[in-house]
């Protein structure tokens, strides 16, 4: 019988000390990987988020900004359990998360069940700005689609007739390659291969000698992070750097410059970001970010967060800061002009900036900007029904 | 404890599991369902491990057919009915099961651990891998499954406390039904057969048939343990199916306790509650990033401090003599040449 | 299919499948010999990889050598962890069954991710092949094959026939021989079985090391390499039987050939046609194909 009553009374106790007190300030949680191969983009994300804040004297329309952060560890399947970590237990506000495309899905769901607003401030993933669509929902980053389009585009100005594509067998890798296709096709040219392997495999060797034996004008290719590094470089090592041209969404060189060395001079990629930018912005953006954060080099991570905080900043000047009021927040940020490092852009009725994509060219340990791939790009949001 | 002792324990603990809800806030309710969930989960493995000593690398095979399952099977714009979608949930895993266990059974041992992985790594695959399940970035279940008899709702778990209630019924109904079997014919003749199957064969029994049965029922408990979390976060994913969700249910087992039933609940709780706990930045502070490092000592330092997992180390405090030969050995055992 | 183009993805197969030897290798004595289902087998060949690009500067600084000093201190080092690790740690996991060795290993991987994460962080590193490796032979008009990977086959050849020298030659292969084939009677015979034990796993360590740092340039150094590997090593110790180095070969042969082509010409399902093999196999003969004792 005590036994009984003692535990009734632990239970109690401990039921009663898991409900928060109410605050006066604006919460923001970031649900973004801090461990694992996408650490440092979760890192970049979060440091360019709180450089805005910084520049606004740390407050946001008179409010403190309260953080919470969870480690989503890119896997999907934990994604919902830290999704509801974040908007269950610590009440945020807003949620700012992710890199991977499939955490991000299951954030999302998580969000709009909720009734809560989510930045997303990396996850290309076409279906979120696309069928799954939602008032609550923005995101300062891309669709997988718009660097792929634009590069097809290219390829076909180039004069480019056959390209083969090659890519992982998953969501982010097929809606860039299909956007390349589109692009391509449409200025006459033809994808006569489309190859892919299981992500995250890196045995590219197979694929790599099917590529040689089609022998195309060009190929295009996406991959990021370690198989970034690896394919370059496997790409080089079997010769084909100086048979076959090699075209690629940004993600393929970016942050992967120092590992990838020699193999990637010259290589043309797009995206909505690059080095050498020439706008007043971008060159405050980078000073400032260079002071804050000296050993780390500012990315297209850390513009999307930066452009995060400031989306979030336009909301809550809408309201005077009072996160409360959801539809008017939200309808000033649908609304919003993001003064970016990477040119100024709105975004579209579902969500998604509308933004030039830049050509850029492999110099050094830099992207060049050497042109503009597609100006004022916005993604096609089929199946939206904003 | 004497049993009326131990059915007052059970009934009060149901008891205070029924009011939580109300107490502790949306949170703390989602994780006990996780709990629960996973308990049915883990006691569908005990079922096999504890109960027929075959050590299985590969029960989330039947766990992500259950959950994909309810996911593909539900419709985009209503709520499936329990009444067809439940069958339809059994057929799925016990179908791969009946595949698989015709096949795996045949080995014994290491084997059995690595046949049994090998055939949830190729599910894990077909999910991942091809278009069947929506490819590796998951899909969504857009509406929770109800209870429908032609146009009347008879139950609909959307609300969170009645989801919880449910799961926890569920769970307990599981739980009864699985005390009863170990005590029954059936079960005697799987801790025969855990213990020495030489034997039972020559006493005549058909111990391929026990085990397959064994093999069957599990697979099917997962996947009501699947379908169960599919319901609840409405996002299927493949990694549910990958051998470290697989390692991660075995552990649930091994570390509560394999030897009974409530041992795979206490696991379940133990390790659900232990990543919560170092995960907390709350009592870690930065340690909490680096999670994984003290999880992982305590994984080693429990295994090695608490060989029979929580419910041995229970059973000793308690100075509980078990009688019987399910107190010997709780682990499996190969008979010697 | 070109003749050319498929004697080259014969050739990637041969690769790949002896790299993945040099670690199966490994993990076949240690589980052959000792008994004992170690699931951190793949950190140590992560922890290869991350030494040879961790130690490379400071072997260049310290003893002025290039690649191949880094990765023989990388080998020497990995020795001593494996020899201190066995003494410290995996002794105690002979006593237990399976199962809780299953959990003590997997809680040792966590331990070795992590500390990996807290010591040399999350990046992803590139190593440069050391120049006189760094060419290419011209294959065919459009492709080259990179020297550095015909030379991984090559080291990988080269330990394979030490290891069967050692094995077959040599008076500790003959007691590792009969340890896989009886444990309780090497030990009657009056054989220090402690210390052959501690001998054995620290050659598996560094056999995965080994593996883990000459791969390092083709492989990239990246958080949860070793995970990746993990899973098949274990099949190929499994297809090839508990305890033969033989079917190990054997066994890594094949997988690299089902994996290459496979992707080739079913990359829908190439994935899992590496289980399939596995499943098959052990079908037939469900103790794989050379069995142990």
């Amino acid at each position: 019988m005590r036994k009984i009553l003692i535990s009734t009374a632990l239970a109690l106790s401990l039921g009663l000390a898991c409900t928060s007190p109410a605050n006066a300030t604006v919460k923001v949680g970031f649900m973004l990987p801090y461990s694992g191969t996408y650490a440092k983009l979760g890192e970049a994300i979060e440091n360019g988020f709180k450089l805005y804040i910084a520049e606004q004297g740390g407050k946001l329309a008179g409010q403190d900004i309260e953080y919470f952060k969870v480690d989503d560890e890119s896997d999907p399947s934990k994604a919902t359990e830290n999704a509801n970590r974040l908007i269950q237990r610590d009440k945020v506000d807003i949620l700012v998360g992710t890199v991977h495309s499939g955490v991000a899905l299951a954030l999302a769901k998580a969000a709009k069940a909720s009734n809560t607003t989510l930045i997303i401030p990396n996850a290309g993933a076409d279906a979120i700005t696309g069928p799954l669509c939602s008032k609550e929902i923005f995101r300062t980053s891309f669709t997988n689609w718009q660097p792929g389009y634009a590069m097809g585009e290219v390829a076909a100005k180039k004069g480019y007739k056959t390209a083969v594509t090659i890519t992982w067998n998953y969501a982010a890798g097929k809606e860039a390659t299909d956007g390349f296709k589109e692009g391509f096709e449409k200025g006459g040219g033809k994808v006569t291969k489309s190859l892919n392997l299981p992500f995250p495999k890196v045995e590219f060797q197979p694929l790599l000698t099917e590529i040689a034996a089609a022998k195309p004008d060009a190929v295009f290719t996406f991959f990021a992070g370690g198989g970034a590094v690896k394919f370059v470089k496997d790409y080089a090592d079997a010769g084909l750097r100086q048979t076959i041209p090699l075209l690629g969404s940004g993600f393929l060189t970016d942050g992967t410059l120092d590992a990838q060395g020699a193999a990637a001079q010259g290589l043309l990629t797009t995206l909505h970001y690059a080095d050498g930018l020439d706008n007043p912005k971008d060159k405050a953006f980078r000073a400032s970010y260079i002071k804050t954060y000296p050993s780390i080099a500012p990315d297209v991570y850390a513009v999307q967060g930066y452009d995060a905080a400031q989306l979030l900043a336009t909301g809550l000047d809408a309201v005077h800061g009072d996160a409360g009021k959801k539809a008017e927040m939200r309808a000033a940020m649908a609304g919003a002009t993001i003064d970016s490092p990477r040119g100024t852009f709105k975004l579209s009725k579902a969500g998604n900036p509308i933004q030039d994509i830049y050509l850029r060219e492999v110099h050094g340990t830099v992207n060049q900007v050497i042109g503009v791939a597609a100006k004022a790009l916005a993604d096609p949001a089929r199946g939206c029904k904003l | 404890m004497t049993p009326r002792k131990r059915t007052a324990f059970v009934l009060s603990v149901l008891c205070l599991l029924a009011a939580l809800p109300w107490v502790a806030n949306d949170y703390y309710t989602g994780l006990i369902v996780k709990i629960m969930i996973y308990g049915l989960f883990a006691m569908s493995l005990q079922l096999l491990v504890g109960g027929a000593g075959l050590v299985s690398l590969g029960h989330a095979a039947f766990f992500g057919a259950g959950a994909y399952a309810t996911a593909l099977l539900s419709p985009e714009s209503a709520s499936a009915n329990f009444f067809w979608l439940i069958p339809c949930v059994l057929l799925a895993s016990t179908a791969y099961a009946a595949v698989t266990g015709a096949l795996s059974l045949r080995t014994r041992g290491i084997y059995f651990i690595m046949i049994t992985l090998a055939f949830a790594q190729m599910a894990y695959y077909v999910f991942h891998d091809t278009q069947f399940g929506g490819g590796s970035d998951g899909i969504y279940l857009y509406f929770r499954p109800e209870w429908r008899v032609g146009d009347w709702t008879l139950l609909n778990i959307d609300d969170p406390h009645t989801f919880y209630l449910f799961v926890l019924a569920t769970v307990a109904s599981i739980w009864a039904f699985l005390s009863v079997l170990s005590r029954s014919r059936f079960g005697a003749a799987l801790t025969g057969i855990r213990i020495n199957e030489q034997r039972m064969r020559a006493a005549g029994y058909s111990t391929f048939a026990y085990k397959f049965v064994a093999y069957l029922l599990a697979a099917a408990l997962a996947g009501i343990a699947g379908m169960l979390f599919a319901a609840k976060d409405g996002f299927v994913n493949p990694e549910l199916l990958n051998w470290e969700q697989s390692g991660l249910v075995l552990l649930m087992v091994i570390l509560g306790g394999s030897g009974n039933l409530w041992g795979a609940l206490l696991g379940a709780f133990g390790l659900i509650a232990l990543e919560e706990l170092f995960q907390s930045e709350a009592i870690f502070g930065g340690m909490a990033n680096h999670w994984h490092l003290t999880f992982g000592l305590t994984i080693i330092a429990l295994v090695a401090v608490m060989p029979k997992g929580l419910a041995g180390f229970m059973n000793k405090l308690g100075h509980r003599a078990q009688p019987g030969p399910a107190s010997r050995s709780s682990l499996p055992h190969t008979p010697q040449p | 299919m070109d003749p050319v183009i498929f004697l080259i993805q014969c050739l990637n197969a041969v690769q790949y499948g002896l790299l993945l030897f040099l670690i199966a290798s490994g993990l076949t004595l240690i589980f052959g010999i000792m008994g004992i289902i170690n699931l951190a087998h793949g950190s140590f060949y992560m922890v290869g990889a991350y030494m040879a690009f961790a130690l490379q500067p400071a072997v260049e600084h310290y003893l002025g050598g290039g690649f191949v000093a880094t990765v023989a201190v990388c080998i020497l080092l990995t020795t001593l962890l494996g020899y201190l690790l066995e003494w410290v740690f995996f002794s105690y996991l002979y006593t237990r069954d399976h199962l809780q060795q299953v959990l003590m290993t997997y809680g040792l991987i966590l331990v070795f991710e992590e500390l990996r994460s807290i010591l040399v962080g999350n990046d992803v590193h590139g190593i440069a092949p050391p120049p006189w490796l760094s060419g290419s032979i011209s294959l065919s008009d459009v492709m080259t094959y990179p020297v550095y990977r015909l030379f991984i086959s090559a080291v990988c050849i080269l330990v394979a026939t030490a290891l069967y020298l050692v094995l077959t030659r040599t008076r500790l292969g003959m007691k590792i021989r009969a340890g896989a084939s009886n444990r309780e009677m090497i030990s009657s015979l009056g054989v220090n079985i402690k210390r052959l034990y501690r001998i054995v796993f620290a050659i598996g360590v560094a056999l995965a090391a080994l593996a883990g740092a000459i791969a390092a340039p083709v492989t990239s150094v990246y958080p949860g390499m070793g995970n990746a590997i993990l899973i098949v090593s274990f099949v190929i110790v499994v297809i090839g039987g508990i305890g033969s180095i033989r079917g190990a070969f054997l066994a890594a042969m094949l997988v690299g050939f089902v994996a290459t082509f496979g992707q080739v010409f079913f990359p829908q399902v190439a994935g899992m046609l590496v289980y399939l093999l596995m499943a098959l196999i052990l079908l037939f003969k469900p103790e794989g194909l050379f069995h142990q004792g």
